[in-house]
C-alpha cells in the first residue's frame, strides 16, 4: 500500500474515539496502527477512551463509536463504524487520491 | 383521595410524579420508577412541553435532578422555548439540578460504514446523571436519533434498547418522545414503542370541526393499571400542561339538603322551598323568554342572602347585563362595588373549552362564590365538538357541586315555541334541576310560561305557570289552562327526573 502524503500530513492529527474493551473498540485500535503505517508515522491518532473521557466525548458531540474524527478542518470530518478498510479511509480524510487508490 | 381508590395503586411500583397533576390520576400515582416511557405525538403535540415539565416537577418540588438529552433543539432553544411556561432552565443548570446531553445536529461531515455502537452517546449520558446526581431523565426525541442514523434503523434500535437498560439499571426513569406521523395511525416511527417502552402515552392535537382538540392517552402500562380513553390537556403559560379528566364520572359529591333562594320568591315557593345548594339548575328556553332575568334574579337573591355569587357570561357584554338588571331594578354596580358580586365577560372563541373550565376553576378559587352562574352553555357548545362539549359539561358539574356551589345554567332553544333542543339532551342529563322557558300561543296573544319539569330529589310544583316581566322582574302568576302543547316536544327529549 502506498498512500500520497500531503505535505502538511505532519501537522495533522486525528481522533479516535472507542468505548472501553469491545471488540469493536480493538478492531478500531488495530485499524489505527494500520493507518499510522500507511502514512508511514506522518500522522497522529490520539485514542480518546470515553468510559474514562465523558467529557471529551460531551465537547465533541460524539454520539457512536468507533468514531474516526479530523477536527483540524471546520465542520469536523468523521468516519463511524469499520475503519479496517485503510485506503478508503485515507480517501475519505483526503490523504489518498482516488486515482492512486487504484 | 379515597381509601378505595388508594387500594388500586399497585404497591410494587414505586411512583415518579409527573406533575401534570391530573395526569398522575391516571396512571395510579406517577409514571413507575425505574422503567421507560415513550411518549409519542405528532409535531406540536406537547412532547417537548410533557418531558420538560416532568424534569421540572422533579427539580422544583421533589428534589430529583434530571439530564435532558436533547436530539433536536440546542439547549438554548429549549431554555428560550420552555421559559413562557414560568421554568428556569438556565437557574437549574447553574445549581447542577438539571444537565444537558447536547446531542442536537451539529455542523459535521459525518459518514457511517459498517458497525458501530452508541457507547458515546451513554457514556454521556451517564456521566450528566452522576454529575447531577439525577434521578429523571429525558431523551427528545428518539425519531432523531433514528434519522441521524438514517440506514442503520437495526443497530439504532439495539442500542436504545442497551441505554434504555443501562440507564434503568442505574435506577433512573426513563422519559423517551417519539415522532408519529398521524393522529391515528400507528403508534410511532419506528415502533419504538415495541421494543424499549414498559409505558405508552400518546399525546394528540387533533383537528375537530376546525378546531384544535388536544389530548393525551395511557396507552399501556407495564403491569400496572391505569385509566383508558382520551383526556382533553390545555397548555397554561406560567404553569406548563394541564389536563382536564371526567373525574366527575365518579359521583362522588356530598347531597346538601340545604336549600338557596332562586332569588325569585313564588319560584321558590314552586320548587318546595328553594334550589338546593350543592345543585345544578338548567334554565332552558327560546331567546327573550326569560333566561338571563332568571340569572340576574338568582345573583341578586344570592347578595340579598349575603352570598357572594359569580356569573359568567358568554352571550352579552358586561355594560349588557349591567343595563338588562337596572331595567328589572336590579343593581349589579353596588353589588359589585360591595365586593358580593363579580361579574365576567368572555367570548366563546376567545379560548379553547378546556380553557375555559380552568378559567371558571380559577375564578372559582379567586373569589370564592357561594353561587354561580353561566349564560349560556349554547354559546359555548358552538364552538365545540360534541365530545368535547359532553366532558366540559361533566367536569364542570362535577367541580360546582364538589365546591358546594349553587349552580345556574341557560341553554337556547333553536326554535321558539317549544321543541327540539340539542343542548337540552345533553345537558338535561347532567344537571340535578330543569326549568323549561316557553312561549304560549293563547289567542291572538303570545304569553310566557314556565314549568319546573325535574328537581332531584325534592317535591316541586308541576303546573306550567304563566309569568310576565315588568320592571320589577318576573312575576309568575296562575297556571296555564288548556295550554297548548308547546312543552310536549321538548319534554318528550328530556329523560325524567329519577
Amino acid at each position: 500500500m502506498s498512500a500520497e502524503v500531503p505535505p502538511d500530513a505532519q501537522s495533522a492529527v486525528l481522533r479516535l474515539y472507542v468505548a472501553g474493551d469491545t471488540p469493536g473498540a480493538g478492531r478500531a485500535r488495530r485499524s489505527r496502527l494500520d493507518l499510522i503505517e500507511a502514512l508511514h508515522g506522518k500522522v497522529a491518532i490520539e485514542v480518546v477512551d470515553i468510559i474514562d473521557r465523558p467529557d471529551e466525548a460531551e465537547k465533541a458531540g460524539i454520539l457512536a463509536t468507533p468514531t474516526l474524527s479530523d477536527e483540524s478542518v471546520v465542520p469536523p470530518r468523521r468516519l463511524v463504524g469499520d475503519i479496517s478498510d485503510v485506503a478508503r479511509v485515507l480517501e475519505y480524510f483526503g490523504y489518498l487520491k482516488k486515482d492512486s487508490a487504484a | 383521595m379515597t381509601a378505595t381508590e388508594e387500594r388500586l395503586i399497585d404497591p410494587v411500583l414505586e411512583r415518579v410524579k409527573t406533575g401534570i397533576e391530573a395526569f398522575d390520576d391516571l396512571v395510579m400515582g406517577g409514571l413507575p420508577r425505574r422503567r421507560t416511557t415513550v411518549v409519542g405525538g405528532t409535531p406540536g403535540s406537547g412532547k417537548t412541553v410533557f418531558a420538560t415539565q416532568f424534569l421540572a416537577h422533579g427539580i422544583t418540588d421533589l428534589d430529583e435532578p434530571g439530564v435532558f438529552v436533547t436530539f433536536e433543539e440546542s439547549p438554548a432553544d429549549i431554555e428560550v422555548n420552555m421559559a413562557s411556561f414560568g421554568w428556569d432552565i438556565r437557574g437549574w443548570r447553574e445549581a447542577n439540578k438539571l444537565a444537558f446531553v447536547d446531542a442536537s445536529p451539529r455542523d459535521t461531515d459525518q459518514m457511517v460504514v459498517g458497525d458501530f455502537d452508541l457507547a458515546g452517546l451513554l457514556a454521556r449520558i451517564l456521566y450528566a446523571a452522576k454529575n447531577a446526581k439525577a434521578k429523571r431523565i429525558v431523551l427528545d426525541s428518539i425519531t432523531q436519533l433514528f434519522d441521524h442514523f438514517v440506514t442503520d434503523e437495526k443497530a439504532v434500535r439495539r442500542e436504545l434498547l442497551r441505554i434504555a437498560t443501562a440507564l434503568k439499571k442505574e435506577g433512573l426513569t426513563v422519559l423517551m418522545t417519539a415522532e408519529r406521523n398521524s393522529e391515528y395511525g400507528e403508534i410511532s416511527r419506528h415502533r419504538i414503542e415495541e421494543f424499549v417502552a414498559d409505558n405508552v402515552v400518546i399525546l394528540r392535537n387533533a383537528l375537530d370541526r376546525e378546531r384544535r382538540r388536544r389530548t393525551i392517552e395511557v396507552l399501556k402500562m407495564r403491569g400496572s393499571r391505569h385509566v383508558e380513553g382520551e383526556v382533553p390537556i390545555t397548555l397554561v403559560s406560567e404553569h406548563g400542561m394541564v389536563a382536564v379528566p371526567l373525574s366527575s364520572l365518579r359521583l362522588e359529591q356530598q347531597s346538601s339538603s340545604k336549600r338557596v333562594t332562586s332569588g325569585n320568591a313564588e319560584l321558590d315557593k314552586m320548587s318546595s322551598g328553594g334550589f338546593f345548594r350543592d345543585s345544578v339548575t338548567l334554565v332552558s328556553g327560546a331567546t327573550g323568554t326569560g333566561k338571563t332575568l332568571l340569572v340576574t334574579n338568582f345573583m341578586a337573591g344570592g347578595v340579598a342572602a349575603g352570598e357572594r355569587a359569580l356569573l359568567v357570561g358568554f352571550e352579552e357584554s358586561r355594560g349588557q347585563l349591567f343595563r338588562n338588571a337596572r331595567s328589572w331594578g336590579v343593581d349589579f354596580e353596588s353589588m359589585e362595588a360591595d365586593g358580593r358580586l363579580k361579574v365576567v365577560c368572555l367570548y366563546p372563541e376567545a379560548q379553547s373549552l378546556p380553557d375555559h373550565l380552568l378559567m371558571i376553576q380559577e375564578l372559582v378559587e379567586e373569589f370564592k362564590p357561594d353561587r354561580i352562574a353561566i349564560d349560556s352553555l349554547s354559546a359555548l357548545e358552538r364552538i365545540a365538538p360534541e365530545t368535547g362539549f359532553r366532558e366540559f359539561l361533566i367536569s364542570l358539574t362535577s367541580f360546582i357541586k364538589k365546591r358546594e356551589i349553587a349552580g345556574l345554567c341557560t341553554a337556547t332553544d333553536k326554535s321558539l315555541v317549544g321543541g327540539h333542543s340539542a343542548s337540552e339532551q345533553h345537558i338535561s342529563t347532567l344537571t340535578d334541576s330543569i326549568i323549561l322557558l316557553r312561549y304560549i300561543q293563547k289567542a291572538e296573544f303570545m304569553h310566557r310560561g314556565l314549568i319546573v319539569l325535574k328537581m332531584r330529589g325534592s317535591e316541586h310544583d308541576k303546573q306550567i305557570r304563566r309569568f310576565t316581566i315588568d320592571g320589577g322582574g318576573m312575576h309568575l302568576g296562575r297556571p296555564v289552562e288548556g295550554a297548548p302543547d308547546v312543552f310536549g316536544g321538548s319534554v318528550a327529549n328530556v329523560p325524567p327526573a329519577p
